[in-house]
């Protein structure tokens, strides 16, 4: 999901919600000195909007994560098991499975990965679009655990993860507090550039398209029948 | 396809071409896994398609391949049970005992009989919460959505029954060398009767739920139906092969842990469809329910603590360490430096919910097995795959992967 960001062209008028005109005016006040009058007015009204609209959607992505339908190992079981009733991750909304990295935004990496596997779940990640998040549920990887051998590989080598759930498995009840974790990660946005470091931005796999929807499917089509 | 089909009348091959009106051409390769939701586990497989029919089928492994038996060799012997363990995480309890059963049978040690009532209460129940697992996953394959979330809270009272004995919901290392880690604590008892007694009324009501769905019966009937010559010639064993109609059950054909003081039977199918593969597994659910009130029952009368006297091989209890200091001692010679098994080779087959699990252990002397190997049933099993499978059409290959229930840690290990 994009955020458009839109300049307002008319000032805001007097029946804006009072606190919110309140914020205004404060913020106004902090700046007098840097800007003039206009630019001040503008400068102002824009900025308060589009944070108050940030705050919103990440209100939003962090209250409906979409987890993948994946697991690895032993910690899927337990990762099932938080949809069931006892822990019930629906109360807050994360119970919605997607089988496609396409339409989920939450990779749960249930399990150890091995050296085989682990381009796979890196292009799994890659598939996902933004905005997305990675939870290293369990010891294994997170650092290997008691398998500190040949075969396995950490998740933190290949792809950046927010949040790692300790436990081998971890019960039901820690992964469920890893995600409340992480819901309170994207509501604060403490990007602390690990995404950067991984060069795990911008990487989406997308087809690339020029124009409309159709003329994509006209593409799609064009290239089957070559 | 149409030159294929068998023409007895031109009214039927008019028929017949009116139903299939453009014969499949070319075979269509296609990849799936190994992360794709159905495949329970990282099982990739390369499937040849003509049209819908699936004409060839090669299981692609090693994507959870762990390792292990590599790391068991360069641990303790007591160290390597939380290792292997973690290859069939379904089935925890069975790869610790096989392990464990390898070991003792090395160092030729008697497990009182108080231990192995414990270790066949405990087995049990890992058989039942293995088979929920599989009955709600296979069934969330089949669209019975409901299924999951059934078999998910008996799983929970099951996993809460383990926690109780050893601390644990999965992996709970209670099964070690010479015995089980712990005596069960009070109140064990009364909670796995009410769990078993709970646990046959659930099951009575997953057959009504299942047992006369349509869909069910439907994808499930008289589909991937392979003899039970052809799974003997590629080493099927469990549900499977006593699906097909062979009353193989190593519990029965070779004893082990005293199970031939209970009373039990072995569930056979008829014709070795998907359909007897799932009631055999839920006619186990049953079965297993038994012996586990059998044992219950009889834990008062047998002798003998919960893990074996020799004090070179078990723990001392905890409570002497203040007061002994031969005990003292013989804690620190165990977790520093373990014991020495005598050499030799042992092999320790159990029945696992997924059929003869059995453990190969060679000794060299030291402190360390020089080989740990697993015989895991899931990777033979997977080996039937493609001839179950052969001629049907994919939809039945989702079911049928779901009936064969692999589990791809003890595949790959």
């Amino acid at each position: 999901m994009e955020v458009v960001r839109q300049k307002l062209t008319t000032p805001a008028t007097t029946d804006a919600p009072t606190d919110f005109r309140i914020q205004q005016l404060r913020a106004r006040d902090m700046l007098r000195g840097d800007l003039t009058d206009t630019e001040l007015e503008k400068y102002v009204e824009e900025r308060v909007l589009t944070t108050t609209l940030d705050k919103a959607v990440k209100w939003a992505q962090s209250n409906a994560l979409f987890p993948l339908t994946f697991g690895l190992a032993c910690c899927a079981i337990e990762m099932m098991s938080i949809v069931g009733g006892r822990v019930d991750v629906a109360r807050f909304g994360f119970e919605a499975f997607r089988a496609s990295p396409r339409q989920a935004d939450l990779l749960i990496l249930s399990g150890r990965i091995s050296i085989k596997m682990a381009p796979i779940v890196r292009r799994i990640y890659d598939q996902m679009l933004e905005p997305k998040w990675a939870i290293a549920m369990g010891a294994c990887s997170s650092s290997q655990g008691v398998f500190n051998n040949y075969a396995i590989v950490p998740a933190d080598k290949f792809m950046p993860v927010d949040v790692h759930v300790p436990g081998c498995p971890p019960r039901p009840e820690s992964l469920m507090h890893g995600i409340l974790k992480l819901r309170k990660m994207i509501q604060a946005d403490p990007d602390m550039g690990w995404r950067d470091r991984y060069e795990a931005r911008g990487t989406e796999e997308i087809v690339e398209t020029q124009g409309t929807a159709q003329d994509a499917a006209d593409n799609v089509y064009r290239e089957s029948t070559k | 396809m149409s030159a294929s089909l068998d023409v007895v009348s031109p009214g039927a091959a008019e028929q017949a071409e009116q139903f299939h009106p453009e014969p499949e051409q070319e075979l269509l390769t296609m990849n799936f896994g190994p992360h794709h939701p159905a495949t329970h586990g990282v099982l990739r497989l390369l499937c040849t398609l003509e049209g819908e029919v699936v004409r060839d089928l090669k299981p692609i492994i090693g994507y959870v391949h762990t390792g292990i038996e590599k790391t068991a060799e360069d641990k303790n012997y007591w160290q390597a049970i939380p290792v292997v363990e973690r290859m069939d995480y379904l089935a925890y309890y069975f790869n610790a005992y096989a392990y464990c059963g390898a070991v003792e049978r090395l160092l030729a040690l008697e497990v009182p009989k108080y231990a192995q009532y414990l270790r066949v209460i405990h087995l049990e129940l890992n058989r039942i919460k293995s088979h929920l697992v599989w009955l709600g996953t296979s069934a969330l394959d089949l669209g019975a959505v409901s299924m999951f979330w059934y078999c998910f809270r008996e799983r929970e009272q099951v996993l809460d029954l383990f926690e109780m004995s050893s601390g644990a919901r999965m992996h709970t290392r209670y099964i070690q060398v010479g015995g089980v880690a712990d005596d069960i604590p009070p109140g064990w008892v009364d909670r796995c009767r009410t769990f078993t007694a709970l646990m046959r009324r659930r099951a009575d009501e997953y057959g009504a739920l299942l047992n006369r769905n349509e869909i069910v019966l439907q994808r499930l009937r008289n589909v991937c139906i392979v003899p039970k010559e052809r799974l003997l010639e590629l080493g099927v064993t469990g549900p499977l092969l006593r699906a097909a109609g062979m009353p193989w059950d190593l519990r029965k054909a070779d004893p082990y842990c005293s199970y031939e003081d209970f009373d039990f039977k072995i569930p056979v199918g008829t014709i070795g469809d998907n359909y007897d593969r799932f009631a055999v597994r839920l006619a186990e659910i049953y079965e297993s329910c038994s012996i586990i009130d059998q044992a219950v029952d009889r834990l008062d009368d047998v002798e003998g603590g919960h893990i074996a006297d020799d004090r070179k091989v078990a723990l001392p209890p905890r409570h002497e360490l203040a007061t002994s200091m031969e005990a003292l001692i013989h804690h620190f010679k165990l977790v520093t430096e373990g014991y020495r098994v005598p050499p030799g080779e042992a092999y320790f087959p159990i029945e696992s919910p997924r059929g003869e699990l059995g453990c190969f252990v060679r000794s060299d002397g030291s402190a360390k097995p020089a080989r740990v190997h697993m015989r895991d049933p899931s990777f033979v099993n997977l080996q039937a795959l493609a001839d179950m499978v052969h001629g049907t059409y994919v939809a039945d290959l989702i079911a049928t992967l779901a009936m064969l229930d692999p589990v791809l840690g003890g595949i790959d290990r």
